[in-house]
């Protein structure tokens, strides 16, 4: 206490002999939060390093979920891709897997993503442009022909038919000679950020709950070693949210999932050590770093003392971490390497466990393969010439990241009483409260960037008149033909009645309230399509319409 | 008499979700003075046109970052042909490459907004352009 | 933009209407709404084709379920084979006098249904009142053939109160869990249902929002005829909604056969040409006699108090002329 109060005097008369002259400017994180000229013992007097830090690989984990972290073993390199036909996402994975890249992961088009066939009017224009067109599970067989999946852990962006999808995972192991246990990798599955924030649904948010415990149960059961869910900030953040929100929101959302579970009966560390996270990293460097190692603090704390989870796996905040594409610049292009390697070296210094990349072109159009190489270059450099990767959570003790770590965290607990108090997240969903939040934000922030409060460079200053010229992979409009044609030809050669009966029985699981996952891997196995599996659960289920909340 | 006010109809076309830009848009819109009727995520372009129509808007601001725009954008022109409403204009925003914009305004589509663009900007062209046309029309049926 | 045409091109306007050309009926409801001369020309041409749709005003507080209540009324009015345009209203403006109109988001799915028109109408600064507004707009949907009318709006302030004030049938929903109950939208919303929809029936509270207003309703006595039904529904899973279409179309019977529709009408058609007269009057006579720098010197002599109001008033409409 003595020494405290001297360390207080001395700051003061420190202060006072060196009063702040400011230039004009907003001294402020990205999300609008004050910050101060100097931090020091004193912003975290109230700190205690065993209670709220802790070492690596131990409870809170504060400073990351190893002991050892990268020196032990690097994060994952994964670079989301898809685009086209299977067949030709299946060549770019071979082409990144030769490149040194450790995981795959795959982007689908927006028609699969709503669970819309290529050949429905809804996709005209859409197939294969933003990723990979998947229809049936012939589709995925050819995706990921040549990659051993007992060897390849695969990511898989899909939400709203992520039990459709994570069937035909299945189903394409049974045809490799891979059982469903051996199985690894990871589905996006997180239904409630796309009501909050990406917005590609399909039914109703609770009933798209549903959906999430039925493949949580069932790899509870049947997939050991495989992950669920990957609960996402990351479309938080780019629908504008602040990181305060993306920290928040998400983890509200991967609370629900435990409760949604809980309520089905599982055991608590049944299914939380393989629940994972998905985080944004944002252009704010230290905001970023504070941001991911209070999740990580957070999240342990409300596992072990909320749920009273045992297994310490249960505990640990795993996550993923992409950089952030709202931060890519049309203008200037060649200067989102540098935005997106300093991006990565946030979330290698708040202890990620894998990584994306943004290629300097994917603000424009698909990534070309020499930008998709430069963002994989990007990681390469920070992981074998920058030295970060040399001693675990470089920043730990700093004053200014562990003050704003302690600060992320009691924003968000703020924001769960505020929940709470609503009645919940899917109260507050269809209440619009998440969606409010993040469009104020959004507006705001173009606001500030309006009126020069932030600058983007290349955007609102050091602004130059070149013409926005890089090569921009275009898709060929021959690509959508031909996924009509192979799907019309499936839908001519499979056995018909064997995709009605077991349509038919996914439709009556659904009505009867069971676990979906065993009747989608009947109809995926007889080739039934995502569109004609979504429609048979939407009868019962029901469809969600938008609320407008502008 | 009320002062005529200039209706703009934010639409967003496509599967993809991305409705950050058009709602930003929208309120600056608004808060400009307009009225602004929003369509929600996820339309067609049948639906967009025959909300135009029954709305009676003075102008289309579409958003499409789906990769779409050479499929949307020229189908929605084509309707408001079709609906003897080629006076409604029909403006945008998505990610956009340069020839593909070049070619759409050739097409007919007024104006084309890229990433980056200050919601300012975009006032400014609404009141310029849908802003003067909308005082020089005429209500008579053609 | 009627305002410099032509009576000839108003009724050019309202003959492509009649015919179902929904452009035409879009631009007439702007020229309603822009008001001015052209809506009396467009009046004129409209009014013999009006008197046949009925209308069934939907009110209650922000976020009901309104639009989403009357998007599955949609559905199930179009199975029982009517034409239905809806009314969309939304008063609420900001300081900039601009509005989002958000209503129909919830109602795209219908936009392409060649019987179906869903039209939005914001606060603006509608002369003659926004009730008056929207109701011209609902008799131009009418007189283009639409079986049946439905006007949302929100009931929180007076004005929405008289935009309702023109249906038939005035539909209340209210959702559960309004913290004080029923008691918090008791005001001036109880007395004009005709019909209450407790909404979002999946919520806990429901019941007790539909015995809070069982208990209103008893204490009701000025309604002998018509004990206003309570419909449960759950507009986002499409429940209920049959039931809600049975009971207007009950309410519609009963207005017919009591006398009640001809006397709500003429009851609502005598106070709009009192209003339309009144509205003449201030214009014509007061506007002219107070815009004046004798009127600001009369003015300055009350304030000073060297007048007083009344005889004030006495100089700008005499007593005699009031009276005769
Ligand atoms: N749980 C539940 N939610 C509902 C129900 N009906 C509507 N909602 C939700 O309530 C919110 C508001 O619905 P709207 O239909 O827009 O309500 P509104 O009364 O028209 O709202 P305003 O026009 O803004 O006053 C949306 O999120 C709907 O999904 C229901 O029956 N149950
Ligand atoms: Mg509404």
């Amino acid at each position: 206490m003595l020494k405290d109060r001297t360390l207080e005097d001395d700051y003061r008369s420190w202060r006072e002999s060196h009063p702040p002259h400011n230039r004009d400017w907003d001294f402020t994180t990205l999300s609008g939060e004050e910050i101060a000229p100097l931090y020091s013992p004193l912003d975290i007097a109230d700190e205690s390093y065993t209670r709220d830090v802790g070492f690596p690989g131990q409870f809170p984990y504060t400073r990351g979920i190893y002991a050892n972290m990268y020196r032990g073993r690097l994060w994952t390199m994964r670079q989301f891709a898809g685009f086209g036909t299977a067949r030709d996402t299946n060549r770019r994975f071979h082409y990144l897997l030769s490149q040194g890249m450790t995981g795959l992961s795959v982007a689908f088009d927006n028609p699969t993503l709503m669970g819309v066939d290529s050949d429905d009017l809804r996709a005209l224009g859409e197939v294969g442009r933003t990723g990979v067109a998947i229809d049936s599970l012939a589709d995925m067989e050819v995706l990921f022909e040549g990659i051993p999946l007992d060897r390849v852990s695969t990511s898989m962006t899909i939400n709203a038919p992520a039990a459709i999808v994570l069937a035909m995972y299945v189903a394409v192991g049974e045809k490799q000679g891979v059982p469903a246990g051996q199985l690894t990798g990871t589905l996006q599955n997180d239904i409630l950020k796309e009501y909050i924030a990406q917005k590609e649904w399909i039914y109703p948010p609770r009933q798209g709950v549903k959906l999430v415990v039925d493949t949580i149960e069932y790899t509870a059961q049947h997939m050991p070693k495989y992950h669920p869910v990957s609960i996402s900030g990351y479309h938080i953040r780019e629908a504008g949210s602040t990181a305060l929100q993306e920290l928040a929101f998400t983890m509200a959302d991967g609370l629900s999932y435990v409760d949604a579970s809980l309520e089905r009966g599982l055991d608590i560390d049944s299914f939380a050590p393989r629940l994972s996270y998905f985080w944004n990293s944002h252009i704010d460097f230290f905001e970023e770093i504070a941001k991911f190692r209070a999740a990580r603090r957070l999240w342990a704390r409300l596992l072990k003392e909320k749920y009273g989870a045992k297994n310490p796996r249960s505990w640990l905040m795993r996550f993923h971490t992409q950089t952030a594409g709202v931060s890519l610049t049309a203008q200037q292009p060649e200067n989102n390497i540098v935005r997106t390697a300093l991006e990565a070296l946030a979330a290698v210094l708040g202890g990620t466990q894998s990584l994306h990349t943004n290629s300097m072109d994917e603000v424009l159009a698909l990534p070309t393969e020499k930008a998709v190489e430069i963002a994989l270059r990007t990681q390469q450099i920070i992981a074998y010439e920058t030295g970060v990767v040399n001693t675990v959570d470089p920043l730990g003790g700093a004053y200014f990241v562990e003050a704003m770590t302690n600060r992320m965290e009691e924003g968000a607990l703020e924001y769960f009483r505020r929940i709470e108090e609503l009645g919940g997240v899917l109260v507050g969903i269809e209440a619009g409260f998440f969606q409010r939040e993040i469009a104020d934000a959004a507006f705001r922030y173009q606001r500030e960037l309006e009126e020069r409060r932030k600058v983007m460079v290349g955007v609102n200053d050091f602004v130059n008149d070149q013409p926005i010229d890089i090569p921009i992979l275009k898709i060929d409009p021959e690509v959508e033909r031909e996924q009509i044609r192979r799907l019309q030809e499936l839908k001519r050669t499979r056995d018909n009645d064997r995709v009605d009966r077991t349509l038919a029985a996914v439709r009556d699981a659904a009505a009867r309230d069971e676990n979906v996952m065993p009747y989608l891997l009947e109809s995926v196995r007889a080739y039934a399509t995502i569109q004609e599996m979504s429609d048979a659960m939407k009868a019962v289920l029901g469809s969600y319409r938008e609320p407008a909340f502008v | 008499m009320s002062e005529p006010r200039l209706r703009i109809l934010m639409a967003k076309a496509g599967l993809d979700g991305h409705d950050r830009g058009v709602k930003v848009v929208a309120r600056a819109l608004r808060d400009a003075g307009m009225e602004v009727i929003y369509t929600g995520l996820h339309q067609t372009p049948e639906q967009v046109v025959r909300a135009a129509v029954d709305e009676d808007v003075d102008a289309i601001g579409l958003s499409i970052l789906s990769g779409a725009h050479m499929t949307i954008f020229p189908r929605i022109l084509e309707l408001l042909r079709e609906q003897e409403a080629e006076d409604i204009i029909l403006f945008g925003g998505g990610t956009i490459p340069e020839d593909d914009l070049q070619e759409l305004k050739r097409m007919g589509v007024a104006e084309l907004f890229t990433p980056g663009a200050y919601t300012q900007e975009i006032v400014e062209w609404v009141r310029e352009n849908v802003g003067e046309k909308a005082a020089g029309g005429s209500a008579a049926p053609s | 933009m009627v305002t410099e045409t032509t009576e000839e091109a108003a009724a050019r306007l309202v003959e492509s209407l009649l015919k179902g050309n929904r452009r035409a009926a879009g631009r007439v409801i702007s020229a309603i709404e822009d008001g001015g001369d052209a809506v009396e020309m467009l009046m004129r041409a409209l009014y013999p084709h009006t008197g046949r749709a009925s209308i069934v005003g939907i009110t209650g507080p922000p976020g009901a379920g309104k639009s989403t209540v009357v998007d599955e009324l949609i559905r199930v009015m179009r199975a029982d084979g009517r034409a239905v345009a809806v009314l969309a209203v939304d008063p609420n403006s900001p300081f900039s006098g601009g509005a989002v109109l958000g209503d129909r988001v919830r109602m795209m799915r219908h936009a392409t249904d060649p019987e179906v028109f869903i039209r939005s109408m914001g606060a603006r600064g509608h002369l003659g009142g926004l009730a008056l507004a929207s109701h011209n707009a609902l008799l131009a949907l009418d007189a283009m053939g639409f079986s049946d009318l439905l006007a949302e709006t929100v009931g929180v302030g007076q004005s929405e109160l008289e935009v309702a004030g023109t249906a038939d049938t005035t539909v209340v929903v209210v959702p559960p869990g309004l913290g004080d109950g029923v008691q918090a939208i008791k005001a001036g919303i109880m007395e004009i249902a005709d019909i209450f929809v407790v909404n979002k029936a999946d919520h806990p509270q429901a019941d007790r929002v539909v015995a809070d207003i069982r208990d209103v309703l008893r204490m009701d006595l000025k309604r002998p005829e018509w004990t206003p039904p309570i419909v449960k529904t759950v507009a986002t899973a499409g429940e209920g909604l049959e039931d809600l279409w049975i009971r207007i179309r009950q309410h519609r019977r009963y207005l017919e056969e009591s006398g009640e529709l001809e006397r709500r009408r003429r009851a609502r058609l005598e106070q709009e040409i009192v209003e339309i007269a009144e509205r003449r009057l201030r214009e014509q006579v007061l506007r002219p006699r107070t815009a004046t720098p004798e009127f600001r010197a009369m003015l300055t002599d009350v304030v000073e108090r060297r007048m007083n109001p009344y005889e004030a008033a006495e100089q700008i409409v005499p007593k005699t002329a009031a009276a005769g």
